[in-house]
């Protein structure tokens, strides 16, 4: 029996004549979508899989279609004869654009059996000359597959070879996703021993020395691995101290270790290769030297023996010397070898005439996080979940360890500057992740997160484009959008469109048995994020500044100086707070579409409406019987009135600031931190202290906690909504006390909140009229079922958003999530829900 | 929704001869809208009162406006007003239906019982105590006046518990006159909606001839019937030139169609002659510095509804075209206005229209010869700004970028634009020419481009030209060879 070994992931080209069975070898050993036949090919773009004048579209279709599986990682068969150096060279070419090594698997029977199989075919009426030259091909081609660049060659001579023949799957080295960690990943060591001990130490590990006192293994009691970025050697005093310690931390399974492009020079050095002894190779040449030589045959090992690159963690963590984008991740190939040893260069040098490498990581979008060396910098960064820990040990820097997934720095002082930088270490520019492409938020879009996943239409997106790239703050600032929020469902006490009732209601049929109703105040959301010592942002709920320069920047030293008086910065730990409010009043940023819509109606009305009613009592007083008329043109005076009477309850004089409060109703989110998870009583209790500190400029929240199946607890809850709406508040919102992240029984998010407007401030929403019986009955036929599902889903994005920010996420991921929030509010719906 | 019409013609109470409504009758007509009713609240031998009272269903209006189109994304923007409007009190195209179906033997001006004093013009009075106003007061009594009529438009205050909100669009209207009634009502069927000037009704052809045959007699001299059958027609271009066209045929006077020198539309933007022209020149100075680059794949970035690129694609010098702009809608207009659909194939091919924003990178717009930001960047937040550097001159990289905005400090030569305030509401900033000399210099420097400045229009010798423009041009060694291959 023979068994073909394959790498998981691979392009096989099966070779072989008309007949010699490559179809049905195919059907027994591969998925049917693995398979990509030329027949299949030629009978989808011209219904007749024979027609050969079709067999250059057939082959540039089936070429892309292996070349899309490649990209997406998924093993490929060619099914075609693959008998000529130019079909076999077109399959070569798309494996290894993508990195994947190509497998030929050749089937030769004899030419007899080959043409009986043929002639039994009816579709197939090709004559038998034409076999024997696809023979003749064959036997020219069992030369020329190696060459090509085929990695492996499989022969099958013979039906019961190739019957008996058998499939055997090979992980690619790089491939160590069942390593789960935790890991403790080391940065570029370049010979500091010393350090490298230090470090070690400083992260748990306990060093094991052999009788000569030198460091041979180490073994964390926690059962730690460590994963070392490469560039073990050259500049530093003890390059082969660094080696034997590494080499037994490997060989005892403790730790792994990839190729910096330092050992691959060495290696290239001890195989006997002219090498250039630069960039400190004469130093460790020098200290090897004084090894005895059977070391160094085991270091020559193994170097060769390291892999380029480890695929970690399921995949989560990737470790490369210079780093690796993501299409190269888990691939083999000389180019991804290339990178993973020296990163990607632009092919120019700077003013040191050192190679100017290409920023891959500004680009990288991949969800796998890199880490990785080579380059060293005064303080690693984070960029796009990429990380770079050389912090340049060997030029009197420091070595650093990033724990992973603690996603922790450690590190140690170089004992001294061991080695004089070619180039002064330069701290990369501060914030290096601020560049969004438009290829993170255009188009159509299927967004994935903790909470769900979630598609945005391209038109809804492209809606999105506008108003965030021409109104919205800089993105980096934008860490969350407030999400749309739905009503109770529809009220049946009569003269009520909503009631809190029903709120209570909705949330006790979800299983809800705690909630907190909080006063709605009637101004305009604010988001703020405060930062510390200066700096933050408030922005409206589509994330356009909030007044605009001087006033947000005194608003934001107002509300600093109220966080810092009740001592929230040290009892949170953050540097920074995001705070979900209302900016009140309304007529503060929303004085001029009072004035230009709301004022306006009203003002229509309260000058038609006495005019009517003069008319009407005077044709009254000649006996015309207008009575009926009259009464119903009484009350849509009446209507107007209270609309009138409901606007005008949110206009208050400003000047500045001055009139202006703000009523914060949560905390969401810290410096590292998200507050999603907080109960609504520790959110309100913050948002109390912020009222003690600065009572002029907070508002308080009023609020009651209201257990939704205690019938008495609802009466009382009615009443005070009730006293509050009809002293002209809007109404109030009724929310999990649990808090924002609350979930149900059952394990799904529960709505954050539902809002419960007041009879007279729905005149504003609904018109004037809303209350008439006729018109109330039609309206009750509202339907809330899209804006719950709204409601619900950028909510989830919103939670996702403040882990994300919490993460210290990618910008392009934070920005991703909060785009989309805003993308969805272009969903129409019903604005007045 | 009320509407008095009253004589003191003897008898007044003949009125109701005239308008075949009984005075001591209430008449109730149920119209799409709502319901009319007809009723005099007084009536005798010396004066006499008809009441027009339109009574609107705010549900029926609501219903039926098919706006079930997607909004663009702005939740800031007032989505409420279809059900929060005026439209149950004020006059409108709404009363204005209600007239010609309640009214319609009296608005053709015939009477079976006096048909003679149809004929005759009485004295009238007509009160309509809302009617908004588009364009103010003074407008009401433009398009009354020549008329005949004598006009009291007395504004309606925006909120007597603000009285520094001052007065609202609307106003008490008060004519006084000597007409045929038919004559009055065709007036008030054409003019009350033109003063209203909402949109919110469709247009079809036919409402050519109805606003041809209500405004017979009178519409063709009056002074102002190009805004009025432009506003009559909703603004839509094509119909009102039709009907202007018919206009100047009753006439039989063949004048230049009417000016938009009294465009309602923007009555604070003066819309001179040179302001016009500066645009023309700037546009020329764009298309000569893009000649002089020799380039011939470009990019007109934040084309809007595509001045630019109409020239740049009459050019052949140009063999590819991009327009892109943040708003799907400008690229519409764009399209319309290139007539993509209906050029040639091989023509189309070279002109393509992108959504793309400044402040994001974007790979199709790398590897281009030469961009055009004319009047882009000051609509901009300026912390935005290094975003777009980024995108263009870092990510972009165009060989030649042509950049003009607006010279802050010529804004003291246009009457109107007091100290401090930008010629466009969504400007940002508006640059002087040291800060925008300084902020070219800078991005030059960072992104490996030598600039030269220059102004467009004319120079004053004080503050210098209107509009200034920064021509870079990229330092990028791999770019020459690429441009001299």
């Amino acid at each position: 029996m023979t068994t073909l070994d394959i790498p998981e992931l691979a392009l096989v080209a099966l070779v072989g004549v008309s007949g010699s069975g490559k179809s049905t070898f195919a059907r027994r050993h591969f998925l049917p979508s693995q398979v990509l036949s030329s027949d299949m090919f030629r009978a989808m773009v011209a219904d007749d899989e024979n027609d050969q004048s079709a067999s250059t579209d057939a082959f540039e279709a089936l070429h892309h279609v292996a070349a899309t599986r490649l990209r997406r990682g998924r093993l490929t068969v060619v099914d075609a004869t693959n008998l000529q150096p130019h079909a076999r060279a077109a399959l070569v070419r798309v494996a290894r654009e993508h990195d994947v090594l190509p497998v030929a698997v050749v089937l030769d029977v004899p030419e007899a059996l080959a043409w009986e199989r043929t002639q039994g075919r009816a579709d197939r009426t090709f004559g038998r000359q034409v076999l024997a030259r696809m023979q003749r091909d064959l036997r020219r081609s069992y030369g020329l597959l190696a060459r090509e660049g085929f990695r492996k060659v499989h022969v099958l001579r013979g039906v019961e070879e190739i019957d008996a023949a058998r499939i055997r799957y090979e992980k690619l080295f790089n491939d160590r996703r069942e390593l789960t960690g935790p890991f403790d990943v080391v940065g570029d060591v370049h010979g500091c021993r010393e350090e490298l001990e230090s470090l070690l130490l400083r992260l748990g590990w306990q060093l094991c020395r052999d009788d000569a006192g030198r460091p041979v293994d180490a073994v964390h009691p926690a059962g730690r691995t460590a994963v070392f970025v490469g560039d073990l050697v050259d500049r530093g005093p003890d390059s082969p101290g660094v080696l034997r310690l590494v080499m037994g931390m490997v060989a005892a399974g403790h730790a792994i270790c990839v190729p910096g492009n330092h050992e691959q020079k060495l290696l290239r050095k001890l195989r006997g290769r002219d090498v250039r002894l630069t960039h400190g190779l004469a130093e460790t040449m020098a200290q090897l030297d004084a090894e005895d030589p059977a070391f160094v045959a085991q270091v020559a090992t193994f170097v060769d023996g390291l892999v380029s690159h480890y695929v970690l963690d399921g995949g989560r963590l990737v470790v490369a010397h210079a780093g690796l984008k993501e299409a190269y991740q888990g691939r083999a190939s000389g180019r991804v070898r290339a990178f993973a040893l020296f990163g990607e260069t632009t092919g120019e040098t700077d003013e040191y005439g050192l190679p100017v490498r290409y920023p891959w990581a500004r680009d990288y979008r991949g969800s796998a996080m890199v880490v990785y060396g080579h380059t060293p910098t005064p303080e690693p960064e984070w960029v796009n979940n990429t990380i770079c820990i050389d912090t340049g040990c060997v030029f009197g820097g420091k070595l650093t360890a990033l724990r992973y997934p603690e996603k922790e720095l450690v590190s140690v002082d170089a004992v001294k500057e061991w080695y004089a930088p070619v180039r002064p270490l330069v701290t990369a520019p501060a914030r290096p992740d601020t560049v969004l492409d438009l290829a993170d938020v255009t188009g159509r879009r299927h967004i994935q997160h903790a909470y769900g996943t979630l598609t945005v239409p391209a038109e809804n997106a492209a809606a999105a484009l506008e108003v965030m790239s021409r109104f919205a703050v800089d993105p980096g600032r934008l860490v969350w959008l407030p999400p749309t929020m739905a009503p109770c469902s529809t009220s049946t006490v009569d003269g009520f469109l909503e009631h809190p009732a029903q709120a209570f209601e909705d949330y006790r049929t979800a299983g809800v048995d705690r909630v907190v109703c909080e006063e709605k105040h009637m101004g305009s959301r604010a988001v703020v994020l405060v930062e510390r010592e200066h700096g933050g942002v408030v922005h409206t709920r589509t994330g356009r500044p909030f007044f605009g320069a001087p006033l947000d920047s005194e608003l934001l030293a107002r509300v600093r100086a109220a966080v810092t008086s009740a001592g929230l910065w040290a009892e949170l730990g953050t540097d920074a707070l995001l705070l979900d409010c209302e900016l009140l009043p309304w007529s503060a940023k929303a004085g001029g579409l009072i004035r230009e819509q709301y004022a306006g109606v009203g003002a229509a009305g309260r000058a038609a409406l006495p005019a009517v009613l003069g008319t009407l009592d005077a044709a009254a007083a000649r006996g015309l019987p207008v009575a009926q008329l009259r009464e119903r043109m009484a009350a849509r005076h009446a209507e107007v009135e209270g609309y009138s009477a409901a606007y005008r309850a949110y206009v208050a004089p400003t000047d500045g600031l001055r009139g202006v409060t703000l009523a914060p109703f949560a905390v969401l989110a810290g410096a590292g931190v998200s507050f999603a998870d907080r109960d609504h009583g520790w959110h309100l209790d913050l948002a109390d202290r912020l009222c003690a500190a600065d009572p002029e400029f907070f508002t308080p929240t009023r609020r009651q906690v209201v257990d939704p199946a205690d019938p008495s607890a609802v009466a009382a809850a009615t009443e005070w909504w009730l006293a509050l709406t009809s002293a002209g508040g809007e109404g109030m919102v009724v929310k999990p006390y649990a808090g924002p992240a609350a979930r149900s029984a059952r394990g799904s998010l529960l709505q954050p909140g539902i809002k419960c407007r007041g009879r007279e401030y729905l005149r504003i929403i609904y018109g004037p009229g809303y209350t008439d019986p006729a018109q109330l009955a039609a309206l009750r036929r509202r339907s809330l079922g899209r804006k719950r599902g709204l409601a619900l889903r950028e909510h989830a994005l919103g939670l996702a958003a403040l882990d994300a920010f919490a993460e210290r996420a990618p910008l392009w991921r934070r920005h991703e999530l909060v785009f989309a929030i805003l993308a969805c509010e272009s969903e129409p719906v019903d604005p007045r829900l | 929704m009320l509407l008095t019409l009253t004589t003191t013609h003897r008898p007044a109470t003949d009125l109701g001869y005239l308008l075949v409504k009984h005075p001591d009758r209430v008449q109730s007509f149920d119209l799409p809208a709502g319901v009319a009713h007809v009723f005099y609240p007084e009536a005798d031998d010396a004066r006499c009162t008809a009441a027009l009272l339109l009574d609107i269903d705010p549900q029926r209006l609501g219903a039926g406006r098919g706006r079930g189109r997607k909004q663009a994304a702005t939740p800031e923007s007032f989505t409420l007003g279809q059900y929060v409007n005026d439209r149950a009190y004020a006059a409108s195209s709404l009363l204005s239906s209600a007239l010609s179906s309640v009214f319609r033997s009296a608005l053709r001006g015939e009477s079976r019982d006096r048909p003679e004093l149809a004929g005759t013009a009485i004295p009238l009075e007509v009160r309509v105590p809302v009617l908004r106003c588009r364009g103010g007061a003074d407008l009401a009594v433009r398009l009354f006046t020549p008329l005949g009529w004598t006009v009291t438009a007395t504004p309606v205050p925006l909120d007597e518990q603000h009285p520094d909100w001052g007065d609202s669009r609307y106003v008490d209207l008060l004519l006084t006159g000597t007409l045929r009634v038919a004559d009055a009502l065709n007036h008030l069927y054409v003019l009350l909606p033109v003063l209203d000037d909402a949109k919110h009704y469709w247009v079809a052809p036919d409402e050519i001839d109805k606003l041809l045959r209500a405004g017979a007699g009178w519409l063709a001299d009056h002074p102002e019937r190009g805004l009025i059958t432009r506003r009559y027609l909703a603004h839509r271009r094509a119909l009102a030139g039709q009907a202007l066209a018919r206009l100047a045929e009753l006439r039989l006077a063949d004048e230049p169609p009417a000016d938009d020198s009294v465009d309602e539309a923007a009555p604070t933007q003066q819309r001179d002659g040179a302001r016009a022209s500066l645009a023309v020149r700037r546009r020329e100075a764009v298309l000569s510095a893009l000649a002089a680059s020799g380039a011939s794949r470009v990019l007109d970035l934040g084309c809007g509804g595509g001045a630019l690129l109409t020239a740049l694609a009459a050019d052949r010098r140009y063999a590819e075209i991009v327009g892109t702009d943040v708003s799907t809608h400008a690229l519409t207009l764009a399209a319309r206005r290139l007539r993509l659909d209906r050029l040639p194939e091989r023509q189309r091919d070279r002109i393509r229209l992108w959504q793309s924003a400044l402040t994001y990178r974007d790979d199709r717009l790398r590897g281009w010869d030469a961009a055009v930001l004319m009047e882009v960047i000051e609509h901009v937040d300026p912390p935005r700004l290094p975003a777009l550097e980024d995108a263009v001159l870092g990510h972009a990289r165009p060989g030649t970028v042509v950049v003009t905005t607006p010279n802050a400090e010529y804004n003291v030569r246009y009457e109107g634009l007091g100290a401090g305030r930008f010629r466009h509401a969504d400007h940002r900033f508006e640059w002087t020419r040291a800060e925008f000399a300084e902020w070219v210099t800078r991005v030059a420097d960072t992104y490996g481009y030598t600039a030269v400045l220059s102004g467009v229009g004319d120079d004053d010798p004080e503050v210098g030209s209107p509009t200034q423009m920064a021509v870079l041009t990229s330092t990028d060694k791999a770019w020459k060879e690429e441009t001299t291959r």
